[in-house]
């Protein structure tokens, strides 16, 4: 079966797992006896280990992981409570409990559950709350010092969310709800034969698969020397699926598309072992040391193998031989059969996904990259079939003004849209139900649209009656408007 | 074709999706014989259709021409006939991503209404998932089936014509996520949490009204639900316009050029920030809202169901 009949219930070394605090995420590697920090904690993933996806756990002291089990939420009896908050005077006076003092219960051992116990009875103001502010306030309390660890089973949902709160800048500000969009107006499904172009760190490309199931394949199109699969790592996706997952340089694209594609000229290999910084924004988290991990041993097979030579490799011929003279006076024959094999599959890899390409039948294109959509689009729909529906994000309006234009003008596409997504969250509460405080400001444009056959005949006809069949028939022609 | 997987050529017995222009649609079911009015003229299937490349240009008898698309999920939910209001594709993909849905899923859905989530959920779980699907509707349960059938996904989806707050969903254990869109879903959880595998699952309900929502919070933390979590989502489409303003002309000065101001002397460089179309108004590209937007179409609660 292409997609894990019973996906891992249990918690095992070499997972990817997806810590979680209240509204916090963050990937790590589950790793014996390798210290993990996460939310000002530092603990060991090992007794973890064995454990279903979704147990809570509490760090114990030594940072050990212990696991907590499902609380009865204390009935709390009808305590004495105020009516509003006009005699409360806020002088940062009303807990009697010191920093200090806090401290000595933390290190005695004292549960956070006692801890938040103490602060009530020793807040002067507690008694004189509203239910609704003493509820608050336990809540908050609670929130510092109950600290409870979830692990949870990576998915979109939960990758796609750490990305936007942790590191938006990785993602283009992508945010997940308009990830979401893309899945489904792309048709994003079992058996597809997809394009994918983003500079997303692997989370577009692990989302497609994980729509995808294993089945039908995806050709992943890469700037620079190779892909960056960082996020599509987290996913967990069994070894099959990436049996159908091919890549191809943006830079031989021109090349395929005119029909003058060779092989003899691969990207340079160093390219490929610049970490992440390359292909991100320019923001890097320097904490984020355990996501670089990920990322270095995600890295393709063929990145992997070539780590080992220290040698700069190009895959040039010429400098091959070179190499090979080389190599052979150092007595280092089987090394150089190896590098050579690998060379070759890689090439036989690229011309196999040069000719999937060729066959212009893709079901569907994703764009998703700090490059400007445009010139993108215009290449890439070459090799998408008629009737296909194709999706470019793109975090600011401007580019995709630019690339709607373009694509009128080149024709081919009809029910083109932009648009973008507002998303609000909630706090539903008995009495106190209302929209939260702070919502996203923005989360990127989408442009979508659907492939038609092109018309060889003429493209001056297909401009005019590309603009008879999307613009509406306006009875007036206002000075001030004109239809692009 | 089918639902599920594109097809390449148009055959007898596709439902396809014919498009006239400028979001203006309709889906025609494919047969020998037949004919489609359109206001470019008759489109006959036999000649015209079978046969034929999807997103194939064809000409109609009066001389217009119409493309013909394959359907999809997102295709059919602007094209169905309603028998219910909808859920369109802004809030569907959302569902589907926060169930976690994928090829496999186990997905438990009331009410059925017209079918627009439930081709999306068929789509996505497709090859090896299954959809089970309540209505207590009869007509729209038949009508459900029927669709169903004809868009030849009825492998995929089992209807059911009975009360979910009632009798559940007809499975136990099975599901991996639930949907619920109905009026009273605070008295359906019970059911879901019973349809949802015992190792846990993702539940979504779907409300037009805040008291709704909050009954049906109350009812997930009671049934041990976790990660609660309500927000809405809303959709912008903008139009792509390229607009001409007038600069103003706000006269001369008395006598001298040399004075600063905005005279027509300046001019020129005002215009080489947009592009002069004629002298005396600027153009520029933009992406103009539109005049109304949907404002509101219901809240989503989701939910996780967990040992712990």
């Amino acid at each position: 079966m292409a997609e894990s009949a019973k996906p891992g219930l249990r918690i095992r070394e070499g997972d990817c797992a997806v810590l979680k605090r209240d509204e916090v995420f963050k990937a790590v590697l589950v790793l014996r006896r390798r210290k993990v920090i996460f939310e000002k904690q530092w603990f060991y993933l090992d007794n973890a280990i064995g454990h279903i996806y979704g147990t809570t756990f509490e760090v114990s002291s030594g940072g050990s992981l212990q696991p907590k089990k499902k609380m009865e939420e204390t009935t709390t009896e009808t305590k004495e409570a105020g009516t509003d908050n006009r005699n409360i005077v806020d002088d940062g006076k009303s807990q009697k409990l010191t920093h200090d003092d806090i401290k000595a219960l933390k290190d005695k051992g004292i549960k956070g559950q006692e801890i938040v116990q103490q602060l009530i009875e020793n807040s002067t103001t507690f008694r004189g709350k509203t239910e609704f502010a003493q509820d608050k306030y336990i809540k908050k309390k609670k929130k510092k010092y109950e600290a409870v660890i979830t692990i949870v089973k990576p998915s979109t949902r939960i990758l796609s969310t750490m990305y936007y709160a942790r590191e938006p800048g990785k993602i283009n500000h992508l945010r997940y709800d308009t990830l979401a969009q893309m899945l489904t107006l792309g048709n994003i499904r079992a058996g597809n034969k997809m394009i994918v172009m983003e500079t997303c760190a692997g989370l577009v490309l692990g989302a497609i698969m994980e729509r995808m199931g294993g089945y039908g394949s995806v050709i992943q199109m890469y700037p620079g020397g190779g892909p960056v699969r960082a996020a599509t790592s987290c996913f967990g996706f069994p070894e099959s699926f990436f049996n159908t997952l091919y890549e191809f340089p943006l830079s031989k694209v021109d090349s395929l598309v005119s029909g003058t594609f060779s092989s003899e000229t691969l990207p340079s290999e160093p390219e490929y072992n610049v970490p992440v910084e390359e292909e991100s924004n320019g923001s890097l988290d320097e904490k984020q040391t355990l996501i670089q991990e990920t990322e270095e041993e995600s890295s393709t097979e063929a990145v992997m193998e070539s780590n080992e030579t220290e040698e700069q490799e190009t895959m040039d011929l010429a400098a091959e031989d070179t190499e090979y003279k080389e190599s052979k006076e150092k007595g280092n024959k089987e090394n150089i059969r190896e590098k050579q094999r690998k060379q070759q599959e890689r090439r036989r890899k690229l011309v196999e996904t040069a000719a999937l390409l060729e066959e212009k039948n893709a079901d569907g294109l994703i764009v998703a990259s700090r490059f400007h959509p445009t010139p993108l689009l215009l290449s890439l729909l070459e090799f998408v079939a008629p009737s296909r529906p194709f999706v470019v994000y793109c975090q600011y309006k401007e580019p995709l003004l630019e690339c709607y234009t373009k694509l009128r003008e080149k024709g081919g596409v009809i029910n083109l849209k932009l648009s973008e997504t507002w998303l609000r969250n909630y706090q539903v509460l008995p009495d106190r139900s209302h929209p939260k405080l702070m919502m996203s400001g923005g989360g990127g444009y989408l442009l979508s649209g659907i492939t038609v056959t092109v018309e060889k005949v003429q493209s001056n006809v297909s401009t005019l009656e590309a603009q008879k069949i999307e613009e509406p028939t306006s009875k007036k022609r206002k000075l001030q408007e004109l239809d692009c | 074709m089918s639902f599920v997987e594109y097809g390449d050529t148009i055959k007898d017995g596709d439902t396809a999706i014919v498009f006239l222009g400028h979001e203006s649609m309709f889906p025609v079911k494919v047969q020998h014989g037949s004919k489609t009015q359109t206001k470019y003229g008759v489109i006959r299937h036999s000649t015209d259709l079978i046969g034929k490349r999807y997103g194939s240009k064809v000409t109609c008898s009066k001389g217009g021409w119409v493309f013909i698309l394959h359907p999809t999920p997102e295709l059919w939910t602007m094209n169905l006939p309603h028998r219910t209001q909808i859920l369109y594709s802004t809030d569907i993909s959302l569902i589907t991503m926060m169930l976690e849905l994928k090829p496999g899923s186990i997905v438990c859905e009331s009410g059925t209404g017209s079918g627009s989530l439930s081709h999306a959920i068929i789509r996505t779980v497709a090859p090896t998932g299954h959809l089970y699907t309540v209505e207590f509707h009869q007509q729209r349960a038949e009508k459900a089936k029927e669709e169903f059938q004809e868009h030849k996904v009825e492998h995929l989806v089992t209807v059911k014509n009975q009360d979910v707050c009632k009798n559940g969903f007809g499975v136990s254990n099975v599901a991996d996520a639930v949907f619920l869109d109905i009026p009273s879903p605070w008295e359906a959880i019970g059911h879901a949490n019973s349809a949802l595998k015992i190792e846990g699952g993702r539940i979504c309900s779907f409300s037009p009204c805040i008291e709704q929502v909050q009954r049906t919070c109350l009812a997930m933390e009671e049934h041990g639900f976790t990660e609660i979590n309500t927000l809405e989502i809303l959709l912008r489409v903008y139009n792509v316009r390229t607009i001409s303003l007038q600069i103003p002309d706000l006269g001369k000065a008395a006598e001298d050029n040399s004075s600063t101001g905005f005279d027509s002397s300046n001019q020129s460089n005002q215009g080489s920030l947009y592009g002069i179309l004629q002298q005396g108004t600027a153009q520029f590209k933009s992406g103009v809202p539109l005049k109304e937007m949907v404002g509101h179409t219901g809240y989503l609660t989701f939910a996780t169901k967990s040992l712990f």
